[in-house]
């Protein structure tokens, strides 16, 4: 691959726009009033729908949705009883707009100076791929407009919406044309923050998507922790295409897939360039499908074998002038045949297929493949694809090849892509034709009052940067944990207990950015702590049950024994904080077992018996007090 | 349903005279400078009936529809003015030849309507070509023929439109000849339908088929398609000529049931598998697969005999439930109105406080008939286990077997269009005339739930 060491974005024309999905946490989803939670447990029940591409819908109907439904594909829903409802099962119309959530969604528009609409209207965007078992995502826009400042450029809002999340895809039984969802996360309220297509490298990018991300999550009112948060990429360069990329989960990918998804576009415009200046033209492709199976009647190459004897064939097409062209790598490890295989495989579900400029390879021979040229007369700028498989399937999997060789000729194809864990993009779906939306007739339009408003605005809070200084000079944090507290998964509980305990803010903060960081890397699932069990243990310390020496102990055990309290932990490892008595009594108990080394040692028995008193008062006493008293201690037997 | 809207009827006078005063029509693209800046455009949309009537309805390019308040609205421009909607494609269906031949009707409902996707709003659609492009797979099962009968909303049906159906259905049987004839129907007072069409129409070719849809048929996840499949399975391949009714059996797509019409209810409001047999087992089965399974050996076969349609009925029956509070003078009231049958809903096995024997007896007095069902729903009345019972059976009081309250009902209303000779209505009411009286309560029509699951019992 030419790979561009530094790209020139702006000679590229790099246009990207952000669509950034975040978890609110409200106390009931959207539309119901159940939790939202997203659970691990197994679920209670299950049932199996099927989606209908929809009557007005034919005219220009989404070909994959046509597509998923003429293949037959089911949904198969699982649910909880206790925490999944009928309106989740569409089995029940859905109850009024959640509030709670819009009044977050508000706030959010007004802190980024958004124009609020006076009516919301819920609207249904028709999604056929199961995740909604509607067969629609309801979402309502809220607010146009408003920017955010990054660095020294504003970037434009153009929409705010607030929908409901999807179901999560669990597992897709393709034998059984079935694809798993549960619905936990179904109706958990998003918001949706769309900014203008005007980021023009992918660091800008990064910065974009973390600005807003910490927007958010001041509020103090969105979830937080993996897959609360979702970014949609639209990207394009000068002459490329529009490209959507989905659900892009981590932030410091971002970057990557703007950049992989730049090359990629450049690299297929200069494929397309060599292609116009080979001559080449569209209907240069023939749909002329040849059945070479004889070449392989004999052959080496396992798939081929395995693929004719069970009744499929070696079906092949020509390529015209796409030589050396098919294998060339437009993403790290991706060439214009890894698209070619990823459409045969969507439209054909063929495993994959092979080219002209990988061969002769996977046991398909020199000779073979000479035989090839001869049978398809190949001339040397002329490449082709073969597909074993069944007829009916190499069919289709070579008509999509052909479909997407054509587009290859005319430059870079509009589609849905989806990101890889690298950073490059594999196909997902076409692009859907413009969102069909149109009213939930099921719920009432929802008026923003001048209350709702004003609501809104007393939520607003305060903003990253004046938190930051407030940590600093008011809560004397060292500069570098103002700033890592600010980020903090944990800065919301970390104002709280600060604001409503007697604990230093120093010891909350190095607790929750150090001491948890390191107890997950001792291999405690610090995760399952919730932030009122950690509050808690804050509380003890405010109260002096317990000594910050303990800390570490206890949030261990706690980890490990979710459903114990805080209080009861104390006693199950007897760290209850020692008496002055208690602790006078255990220093003298050391010095008495150990007063001959002491006194061969003198004045520097100090560390040796605090040590072995420490040992024994771990977690229940003050190492400062303790030294203290060993000092006095040590003095008096000393001094004898 | 919201009818296609044909001006600005549902906006504020202020509102109507900004649009007028520039002459802007309803679906014109316009553009607004909101009074902070910004600029909307989108197309004018018709005022639905909730929400603010001083916010204009905007249909943004990007789909959503969102509500400006006039006062908001700093200026307003035309963009580009409407344009008629395009017809909707709709396709020729491929026939094989030889398919058999299912009539279908429409009344309205859920099932019969469509959304405007421009506009939202929802408009009665219901022809052959509409139901063949909403499910192509009934290319291969069936030639269908449909038409529109009514247009109402199910919770607007009367007496007066059973006949009208009843006789639709009757002469579409011996004039076309179908193999069976569906009607599409609201699913809220399908069940009272599905009974009087079973008395109306005692002696059938083939069976005539309720069916409707819990969730609209504008929707992916709608239950139509499934149900009308069923439906037109049933048409084809019942041995049976009753009225019935054919919906979801499980909240999956998985299969349908046929229940029989003087035995079904609607129990609840918003679940596929709403509907139920009571005091019954379903007539039969039907997967998604195609195949359909008799589970009920009772039923009335298809006759070529000629049909017998008695279509009539009496409109003046009333329906009332017993509570602890009620006072005779409700039953007073109908006897002054001059009713001529009512059926109660009892308590228990047949009931009613004490309060109401005098009013009871006025009635009876006065050659009106008393039918006494429960409002137990599943079970059947008996009136000679308690002295209350004994005391009502005395004064002329017809107990209702196991039937429905609606099935009562409806029964009551058609007897009494045919006589009332109180003899005559207590000997109709008490035999049974298509199955709408099982002679034995077996155990396993009464579902035993655990955790919303069946147990053995």
């Amino acid at each position: 691959m030419v790979r561009l060491l530094r790209i020139n974005y702006k000679e590229l024309g790099l246009k990207c726009g952000l669509e950034i999905h975040q978890m609110l946490n409200t106390r009931t989803k959207l539309f119901c009033n159940c939790p939202t939670v997203v659970r691990h447990d197994d679920p209670d029940l299950e049932f199996v729908r099927r989606l209908r591409p929809t009557r007005s819908e034919m005219g220009e109907m989404d070909p994959a949705a046509l597509f998923e439904f003429k293949k037959g594909v089911k949904y198969r829903y699982q649910a909880y009883e206790d925490s999944i409802c009928l309106v989740e099962m569409d089995e029940e119309p859905p109850h009024d707009l959640n509030r709670e959530a819009v009044r977050i969604a508000l706030t959010i528009a007004l802190m980024l100076g958004s124009t609020l609409v006076d009516e919301i209207q819920v609207m249904r965007k028709i999604v056929i791929d199961g995740s909604n078992t509607t067969g629609f995502q309801r979402t309502a826009l809220i607010a146009i407009g408003g920017k955010i400042k990054v660095g020294d450029k504003y970037i434009p809002i153009q929409t705010i919406c607030v929908e409901e999340d999807a179901s999560r895809k669990i597992s897709e039984l393709r034998d059984r044309r079935e694809i798993v969802y549960r619905l936990d996360r179904m109706g958990i309220p998003l918001i949706e923050i769309a900014t203008a297509p005007v980021i023009e490298t992918p660091e800008e990018a990064e910065k974009v998507a973390y600005r807003i991300g910490q927007l958010l999550r001041v509020t103090g009112k969105v979830k937080r922790g993996l897959g609360t948060i979702r970014q949609d990429l639209n990207i394009s360069i000068k002459n490329g295409a529009r490209i959507e990329i989905k659900g892009v989960q981590e932030l410091g990918l971002i970057g990557k897939i703007v950049e992989y998804e730049a090359l990629r576009q450049a690299n297929l415009l200069k494929i397309r360039d060599e292609l116009k200046s080979r001559g080449v033209k569209p209907e240069d492709i023939k749909e002329e499908l040849i059945d070479i199976s004889d070449i392989f009647s004999n052959t080496k190459s396992k798939i081929a074998k395995k693929a004719l004897e069970r009744g499929g064939v070696a079906l092949a097409i020509k390529l015209p002038g796409f030589r050396g062209l098919i294998g060339k790598e437009i993403q790290p490890g991706r060439r214009l045949g890894t698209e070619f295989a990823d459409r045969a495989r969507y439209w054909a579900e063929v495993g994959g297929i092979f080219h002209s400029d990988e061969l002769p390879a996977y046991g398909i021979s020199l000779e073979e493949v000479k035989l090839i040229e001869e049978r398809l007369s190949c001339n040397k700028l002329d490449g082709y694809v073969i597909v074993f498989e069944k007829k009916e399937k190499a069919v289709r999997a070579l008509r999509a090849v052909i479909e997407r060789a054509k587009e290859a000729i005319i430059g870079v194809p509009e589609e849905t892509r989806g990101a890889n864990s690298d950073g490059t993009t594999k196909f997902l779906r076409p692009m859907p034709g413009k969102a069909r939306m149109y009213p939930e007739t099921d719920i009432r339009p929802l008026t923003i009052t001048r209350e709702l408003i004003e609501e809104a605005r007393k939520s607003i809070p305060e903003l990253p940067e004046e938190k930051y200084k407030k940590f600093k000079i008011k809560y004397k944090l060292s500069d570098e944990m103002a700033k890592r507290m600010v980020e903090s998964y944990y800065l919301d509980l970390f104002e709280k207990v600060v604001e409503e305990l007697n604990v230093p803010a120093t010891l909350v903060a190095s607790t929750l950015e150090n001491t948890l960081v390191s107890l997950r890397r001792e291999g405690y699932p610090v995760e399952r702590l919730d932030d009122e069990q950690i509050y808690g243990v804050f509380r003890l310390i405010a109260k002096g049950e317990i000594s910050k020496e303990a800390l570490p102990e206890i949030l261990a055990y706690l980890s490990k024994n979710p459903d114990i309290k805080p209080e009861d932990v104390i006693k199950r490892l007897g760290l209850s904080r020692l008496s002055l008595e208690e602790i006078r009594k255990i220093v003298d108990e050391v010095i008495r077992s150990n007063i001959n080394e002491i006194r061969s040692r003198g004045n520097r028995a100090l560390s040796m018996v605090m040590g072995r008193v420490m040992e024994k008062v771990r977690g229940r006493a003050d190492g400062k007090l303790v030294s203290e008293i060993v000092k006095e201690r040590l003095k008096n037997v000393l001094s004898l | 349903m919201v009818k296609l809207a044909e001006g600005l009827e549902g906006y504020d006078k202020e509102v109507i005279r900004l649009l007028e005063n520039r002459g802007i029509k309803l679906f014109d693209k316009v553009r607004i400078r909101h009074r902070q800046g910004i600029a909307f455009e989108g197309i004018i949309l018709p005022r639905p009936q909730v929400g603010d009537p001083r916010s204009l309805i905007l249909k943004l390019d990007n789909g959503y529809n969102v509500g400006i308040k006039v006062e908001n609205i700093e200026k307003i421009e035309v963009i580009e003015k409407s344009e008629p909607s395009p017809l909707v494609r709709v396709r020729q269906p491929k026939l094989k030849p030889g398919l058999p031949y299912v009539h279908f009707v429409g009344t309205g409902g859920t099932i019969a309507s469509r959304i405007d996707y421009k506009t939202g709003a929802v408009y009665p659609f219901f022809t052959a070509e509409e139901i063949y492009s909403m499910l192509p797979e009934l290319e291969d099962i069936a030639f269908v023929r449909a038409e529109t009968l009514l247009n109402i909303f199910s919770e607007d049906m009367r007496l007066r439109l059973w006949e009208k159906i009843a006789k639709k259905v009757a002469e579409i049987f011996e004039k076309e000849k179908p193999v069976g004839v569906i009607v599409a129907h609201g699913t809220d007072t399908m069940g009272y339908t599905a009974a009087a069409l079973g008395f109306a129409l005692r002696r059938l070719p083939g069976p005539v088929i309720l069916v409707g849809a819990q969730r609209s048929s504008d929707r992916p996840s709608s239950d139509s398609a499934l149900n009308v499949i069923a439906a037109t399975i049933t048409a084809i391949k019942a041995p049976f000529a009753e009225s019935v009714v054919v919906m979801h059996g499980s909240k999956s797509d998985n299969y349908c049931l046929v229940h029989r019409g003087v035995k079904v209810r609607k129990t609840h409001t918003s679940r596929r598998d709403a509907f139920r047999s009571i005091n019954d087992l379903p007539l039969a089965i039907v997967n998604s697969k195609g195949s359909f399974k008799i589970l009920n050996n009772r039923f009335l076969r298809r006759s070529e005999e000629g049909s017998i349609v008695e279509a009539k009925f009496d409109e003046k029956v009333a329906l009332i439930k017993y509570f602890p509070g009620m006072e005779g003078e409700i039953i007073d009231f109908l006897v002054d109105k001059g009713y001529h049958g009512i059926v109660i809903e009892g308590t228990g096995l047949g009931h009613v406080g004490h309060q109401l024997l005098k009013s009871i007896k006025r009635a009876l007095g006065e050659g009106i008939a008393v039918v006494m069902t429960s409002q137990c729903i599943w079970g059947r009345v008996n009136m000679n286990v308690y002295r209350r019972g004994i005391e009502l059976l005395r004064m002329g009081v017809i107990p209702g077997e196991d039937m429905l309250p609606e099935t009562a009902y409806v029964k009551l209303s058609w007897v009494l269009a045919k006589t009332r000779d109180i003899k005559e209505v207590r000997r109709l009411m008490l035999t049974n005339m298509v199955f709408e009286i099982n002679e034995r309560s077996e155990n396993r029509f009464y579902p035993s739930l655990v955790n919303g699951e069946a147990i053995e019992n």
